[in-house]
């Protein structure tokens, strides 16, 4: 047995050591199991071309990729399902486009269980999971936090109520994005509470959307927000309605109504793209009080310069919790600010490092 | 009731996705793609939500004389004529319910739906858009205007990386000798917009980062309940 084995190994290296082409497929790591990683070395025979090609259930070869380099390497992510023997061929040619050598070979893909390129997103997710978690139990034991002032929401009771002495309407945008986008949740969060406020004022509340999705959700909120404070028959279904699913369509209707309206208030809450200045310009023409908020840093300064009030980033995912005052949704953004305190502190590390020539710690938290 | 279910749903899903993020092994690697569907779908259903809210809303100002009652005739004229161009002879490459109108097309060059769009829709689209260039510079005036050393700051750094994208900015510094070449203005401009700029946007990223984490840490377990209309 043992003369066998040695036998074996011995045929297997004078194998691989005649071979004048490198074919190597193996399992791509850290997937489902839907790709082969293929690298190839023709170095020792000089091709002037490869072509890689894998049998079908047919048996025939269909070509997956060609290259003129030597060496390379090729993702094969094409119909390949976990579990299944794959055979593939690759045929180097000269520059005569004649066929030098063929090399065949055969591997099979495995569905990962765990990705191990994304522990560093583990590591950092359940570090402030538990800081924000461990904040919230805090908070509800009784411990007082501090949250420091936040102006844009501060002024939004003084928005609505200089709305309801001017006898003039509020204006609430929940930004252009669907309800899958955080932004735009954060900004309905805010809506509840500015419609409460509108009801308790009886001040007019006017929230024209640009997806069904965005209406539907907005109309219910409303409509609580209206029960809540006690005046579900000041609550008008048509406060909330949708205009065009288009940006600049959605803009030019939007424009319109600060136009003919004069809304004493407007809010710009969620997310928005080249729209934000044309919103906000025209409001700050029509004189209203502004409070926007946006965590798109690129149309932050636009807000900035023509909102009286700017919730920036963090701040609009932030307020529904800060309005509340609730010590539950508190203590999360205490979690936040730690894991602020844990970001601040692995960029200087990482900064030192960098500088140090030593680049562990980068190569650690790239996402792959 | 009303409340518990979507706070369940809400929690599982929300788990459920949360770990996907780390198991690429089925079912948990499609999950998120699958939701994804799910959303679209609804999202189909929802957009007749939508068009009614649209109809409703401007059927009622018109039927009550309301200020300005007649634009709101021409939206909803615009809507029907698409929709019916739409219908009857598609857009594009799909066909209508009278097939791809070759008759008019060979006329007017386009599909109708497609002639509209490309005449009316696109030249609106872009009449709106251009209005942010005015925006813009109405905007820029007022933050320009020295009152703080923020803004002084604002000025000086805007008026650098404008300069700096002009051929006159260049010309403007074109002389100076090799070693002053940090000081050539298309350099200043680039170097604001790729440290300070990129700094200070990333800085603002990180913590919407780290205010998504907490929001939707909040909406998983049921603390933050605005969405649903609670508290």
């Amino acid at each position: 047995m043992k003369k066998l084995l040695i036998f074996l190994f011995i045929s297997y290296t004078c194998f691989l050591f005649s071979q004048e082409i490198l074919l190597n497929i193996k399992d791509k790591p850290n997937n489902d199991g839907s790709a082969l990683s293929i690298s190839w070395d023709t170095s020792q025979i000089e091709a002037s071309k490869i072509i890689i090609e894998r049998e079908t259930s047919d048996g025939e070869f269909i070509a997956i990729t060609s290259s003129e380099e030597s060496t390379g390497t090729f993702d094969d992510g094409s119909n390949i399902i976990p579990g299944i023997r794959y055979i593939y061929r690759l045929t180097a040619f000269d520059n005569n486009d004649n066929i030098m050598q063929i090399v065949m070979t055969t591997s099979e893909s495995y569905a990962q269980w765990f990705n191990k390129d994304k522990i560093s997103l583990l590591i950092f997710a359940l570090l402030i999971t538990i800081s924000i978690v461990y904040y919230i139990f805090s908070a509800r034991s009784g411990k007082d936090l501090y949250i420091r002032k936040i102006s844009g929401l501060e002024s939004m009771d003084e928005s609505v109520g200089r709305a309801t002495e001017m006898g003039r309407p509020i204006l609430f945008i929940p930004g252009t994005l669907d309800l899958d986008d955080m932004q735009t949740i954060a900004g309905l969060t805010l809506l509840r509470r500015l419609a409460q406020k509108a009801a308790e004022y009886d001040a007019k509340l006017i929230v024209p959307v640009c997806r069904s999705m965005v209406l539907s959700t907005a109309k219910e909120i409303v409509k609580e927000a209206y029960m809540k404070a006690g005046r579900p028959d000041a609550y008008d279904p048509d406060s909330v309605f949708y205009l065009t699913d288009d940006q600049f369509g959605y803009v030019a209707g939007v424009d319109g109504i600060i136009v003919r309206e004069k809304p004493a208030a407007n809010f710009f809450l969620g997310a928005f793209y080249a729209e934000s200045l044309i919103l906000a310009e025209t409001g700050f023409s029509s004189g209203a009080i502004q409070t926007a908020g946006t965590a798109m840093p690129s149309q932050l300064p636009f807000f900035v310069v023509a909102c009286d009030y700017t919730l920036i980033g963090e701040e609009l995912f932030a307020a529904s919790a800060y309005l509340s005052k609730d010590p539950h949704q508190l203590g999360s953004l205490k979690g936040q600010d730690f894991g602020k305190a844990i970001f601040i502190v692995v960029l200087t590390i990482g900064i030192i490092l960098e500088i140090s020539g030593v680049h562990f710690l980068k190569d650690f938290l790239a996402l792959h | 009731m009303k409340r518990k279910i979507p706070l369940l749903i809400t929690f599982t899903v929300g788990i459920i996705l949360i770990i996907s993020e780390f198991i690429p092994h089925k079912p948990f690697g499609q999950l998120s793609g699958e939701l994804e569907i799910w959303f679209l779908i609804i999202s189909g259903f929802a957009i007749l939500l939508g068009q009614l809210s649209l109809f409703k809303v401007n059927i009622l100002k018109i039927k009550y004389k309301q200020r300005d009652w007649q634009f709101y005739t021409i939206t909803l004229i615009s809507f029907i004529v698409m929709v019916t161009f739409g219908f009857l002879w598609g857009t594009g490459k799909s066909a209508g319910m009278l097939g791809h109108g070759e008759i008019i097309s060979n006329t007017i060059g386009y599909k109708p739906f497609d002639y509209l769009f490309h005449n009316i829709y696109q030249h609106l689209q872009a009449t709106m858009f251009s209005l942010l260039a005015f925006f813009i510079a109405s905007a820029a005036y007022r933050a320009f205007i020295g009152r703080t050393v923020e803004s002084n700051l604002l000025l000086v750094s805007a008026v650098l990386v404008m300069l700096g994208n002009t051929t006159f900015g260049s010309l403007l510094t074109g002389w100076l000798p090799e070693s002053l070449n940090f000081l050539h203005l298309p350099k200043i401009s680039e170097f604001i917009m790729t440290f300070p700029t990129t700094a200070g946007q990333r800085a603002i990223m990180i913590g919407a980062g780290l205010g998504i984490i907490g929001s939707s840490l909040r909406i998983i377990l049921g603390i933050e309940r605005s969405y649903l209309g609670g508290e």
